[in-house]
């Protein structure tokens, strides 16, 4: 018996205990610790994060909630301080362990950063490099696609007279929903996002919530927000986070209504 | 009060003025010095033929063969430059890029190797040559003056790609780049302009260094025909006709000079044209 069948089993115990709950979970944290040089930035973090629709996870500035983020994709690597234990389980596989394909991870799981950040190439080339790196060869396809996509996130109609124009010509939330657009060519499976409105102004950002709620229903979406309201409007699942550890967990329903701790309270208060 | 503030507001605009112009005026009485002298022995016979015998006297030929060299020379050993400074410069800022304090260490080696005197290293090619037998040659000189234009290429690389590069990388790498690829594929497009103006600052630098061609290039009154065969170079002709004490060959060296100054002039306004042209698609 190897590690890897180990960690599997462990997995689709967890699965078929979920299911007989009724519940679909596609990502699950198990004791996660994380440390960025000798400053413990998560602690034991539980969570699991469901299939489909929005998990939000709530919480103040530097509370850990990016860097719970980036070990999804292991952007975490890029960091030679970090050092983390505990798993994390996703496709019946601990995607904290080296044996893991990295880059095939980072596909499944679509990064919308905090600012938009466009390749340099024109708006169509941004659908364009996912698409290549998909395999998909064929010019003609290749063009249905990035208008599929496009049109996808509510961009075609601003931008179908300049697909040849740079991506540095488009607006900043137009940028956004174009970063958006090429995270889904990649046919992820989860998106990740980290405050992807807080760079943008309040109508664009109304358009970026917009596509989340739309694309709730195919894809499971991790949404990082330092922002209450928009926790509320969005979040099926919510996690709030302080200090690193998760503080409480549950459905919206029950956690705006009843906060069990007085940390939550506070933030809930002042939030309104 | 306030009239104080107007007046020393005047003084300081005034100083301020005067040094810029100062700066203005030396590099205007450089030209007017050099076309002065030079222009009466600037014609078509100096810029389109090798010296002839007897030309060091004040006879017949031009200095082609230094405009050829010279040429040969810069394209040379920018390209070899451009080779060993692209990946040099990508690797900064791909695998170095969790490495914040080797990075600083080693733009602070790229600076440090920029402030070596080119004689030094033509000495130092010199002896290198000594040693394994090799005469003066174009080749040589190539290298030489490639490892003197290298720091400033990678630097100027390096600089067009600080701002930025962070966000792109991460964006790049969550779509599943590899880091080698976001470097050719991405970096590359995004330090375009920067690569244009650093390989033209480059040339403008191999045409015009004189020390570190001195030992390595050698002097030949012909075309170099082969990269293994001396080569002339305009620095040297220029050099070589100034130190003579008959005054139509000090004459002909002001019009190479001449010579030397407007392809330098061309290729600055080039770079600048070109670093344009190719900022279309950067991202900032």
């Amino acid at each position: 018996m190897n590690l890897e069948n180990n960690t599997s089993l462990i997995d689709e115990e967890i699965i078929r205990k979920d299911e007989s709950k009724g519940l679909h979970n596609l990502i699950y944290v198990k004791d996660l610790s994380l440390w960025h040089g000798k400053q413990q930035t998560l602690k034991n973090v539980e969570l699991n994060i469901r299939d489909k629709g929005i998990t939000v996870l709530l919480g103040p500035s530097g509370c850990g909630k990016t860097t719970l983020l980036k070990t999804f994709n292991r952007l975490t690597d890029l960091d030679p301080d970090i050092k983390t234990t505990g798993s994390i389980f996703f496709e019946e596989k601990d995607i904290l362990t080296k044996n893991i394909d990295v880059y095939a991870l980072r596909q499944k799981m679509g990064l919308l950063s905090q600012r938009p950040h466009p390749l340099p190439g024109t708006i169509s080339d941004n659908i364009r490099y996912a698409l290549k790196l998909k395999g998909i060869k064929s010019k003609v396809e290749q063009d249905d696609r990035i208008e599929y996509y496009i049109k996808k996130v509510a961009l075609w109609d601003e931008v179908k007279d300049r697909l040849k124009y740079s991506a540095n010509s488009l607006s900043i939330g137009q940028q956004q929903r174009l970063c958006l657009a090429r995270g889904l060519a990649i046919e992820p499976r989860v998106i990740l996002a980290d405050e992807p409105t807080s760079a943008l102004d309040p109508i664009s950002s109304r358009k970026i919530e917009e596509q989340f709620q739309e694309l709730s229903k195919e894809f499971a979406i991790v949404l990082v927000t330092h922002i209450l309201r928009q926790a509320k409007r969005l979040a099926d699942y919510t996690a709030f986070m302080y200090y690193g550890e998760v503080v409480e967990k549950g459905k919206p329903s029950d956690l705006f209504e009843n906060p069990k701790t007085d940390i939550f309270k506070d933030y809930l208060q002042v939030g309104h | 009060m306030n009239s104080r503030k107007y007046l020393i507001e005047k003084i300081v605009k005034i100083v301020l003025l005067i040094f810029t112009c100062f700066i203005v005026f030396v590099l205007l009485s450089i030209f007017y010095g050099i076309f002065k002298k030079g222009l009466p022995a600037l014609n078509w016979e100096i810029i389109s033929q090798v010296p002839k015998g007897g030309y060091y006297f004040g006879k017949e030929g031009g200095i082609l063969n230094a405009i050829v060299g010279s040429l040969y020379l810069a394209i040379g050993a920018s390209l070899i430059a451009l080779v060993i400074s692209i990946p040099a410069a990508f690797f900064i800022h791909t695998y170095l890029f969790s490495y914040p304090k080797w990075q600083k260490r080693i733009r602070l080696w790229l600076d440090v190797l920029w402030g070596i005197p080119p004689i030094v290293y033509g000495a130092f090619a010199f002896n290198f040559m000594l040693f394994m037998g090799w005469p003066s040659s174009l080749l040589a000189a190539m290298i030489t003056v490639s490892l003197l234009i290298s720091p400033v290429m990678i630097r100027s690389m390096d600089e067009s790609l600080q701002h930025n590069s962070k966000g792109l990388f991460e964006s790049a790498l969550s779509l599943g780049f590899f880091k080698g690829e976001i470097g050719f594929k991405f970096l590359f497009k995004q330090s375009l302009p920067g690569i244009t103006t650093a390989f033209l600052l480059a040339l403008g630098k191999g045409l015009g260094d004189t020390a570190s061609v001195l030992f390595t290039a050698g002097f030949t009154d012909y075309i170099p025909e082969s990269i293994t065969e001396p080569a002339a170079t305009l620095p040297l002709a220029i050099f070589f006709q100034l130190s003579s004490p008959i005054p139509e060959v000090k004459e002909r060296a002001y019009a190479a000079a001449i010579v030397l100054t407007i392809i330098i002039l061309i290729i600055s306004i080039l770079s600048r044209v070109l670093s344009k042209r190719f900022s279309k698609n950067r991202i900032k």
